[in-house]
């Protein structure tokens, strides 16, 4: 199981804070794929950064049963 | 949430505590910075912002701020406070303070976090307008990141 967080305009576009996923020893890209099938649009409009386990990760980082995925649309803090 | 010298908070910032965080008989020199709530934007009336963190890598990223900092500026003291959730017009969304043996470096790399802060530290804001609402991307909207994550270290200008 996975925790996947969304933010901002990604969290009002799936609805929910957060989603609980089974998944295993797939890429980040893999787990975008999966998430465009049920949310078409999500990744459409911007691009997202990705955190595994609160740190910046790429593409091709593989995701392991317990971690916390974090999708970061372009930041806006200060 | 909240590390020694950095903390993401929904309660209203107060300077005279995020000063005497980097206070030291070392320092010669404390800047603040308070980034504050603007009513206008590009024309438009903002009525208040929310703001929104993903907080534990937020203070993780505010904390590696205050490293980068002291690496390249060493000797000076770093503190960071942003507030989340609503905040009204004139309200305090950040407060940083940096304390220096000397006056030059404590304005340079007061200057040089808040430009990380808006590079790389999950935190969003929303203008709420008479008339409708907007979650803001990049503020700039020229950054790309083409490795998909920011640079590890800003250059230096």
């Amino acid at each position: 199981m996975i925790k996947i967080l969304f933010f901002a305009q990604m969290q009002e576009t799936i609805g929910v804070p957060s989603i609980n996923m089974e998944l295993q020893d797939n890429t980040v890209g893999e787990l975008k794929e999966r998430l465009t099938e049920t949310y078409p649009s999500l990744f459409a409009s911007q691009m997202a950064m990705v955190a595994v386990n609160e740190n910046y990760a790429t593409e091709e980082t593989v995701i392991q049963s317990g971690d916390t995925i974090a999708f970061i649309p372009p930041v806006s803090g200060g | 949430m909240t590390s020694e010298m950095h903390e993401v908070t929904s309660e209203p910032l107060q300077l005279e505590h995020v000063i005497r965080k980097v206070e030291s008989p070392a320092a010669g020199a404390i800047t603040t910075f308070i980034g504050t709530v603007r009513e206008w934007t590009k024309g438009r009336r903002t009525i208040y912002l929310e703001y929104q963190a993903y907080v534990p890598m937020a203070v993780a990223m505010l904390e590696q701020i205050g490293h980068e900092v002291n690496t390249r500026w060493p000797g000076t003291k770093v503190a960071i406070s942003h507030r989340i959730g609503s905040l009204n017009i004139g309200e305090a969304a950040v407060i940083i303070a940096v304390s220096s043996p000397h006056r030059r470096v404590a304005y340079e790399a007061n200057a040089y976090a808040i430009e990380r802060i808006k590079d790389m530290v999950p935190i969003w804001k929303k203008e709420h307008w008479e008339n409708g609402e907007k979650w803001i991307g990049n503020q700039a909207g020229t950054v790309v990141y083409p490795d998909g994550q920011p640079e590890k270290e800003m250059k230096q200008t």
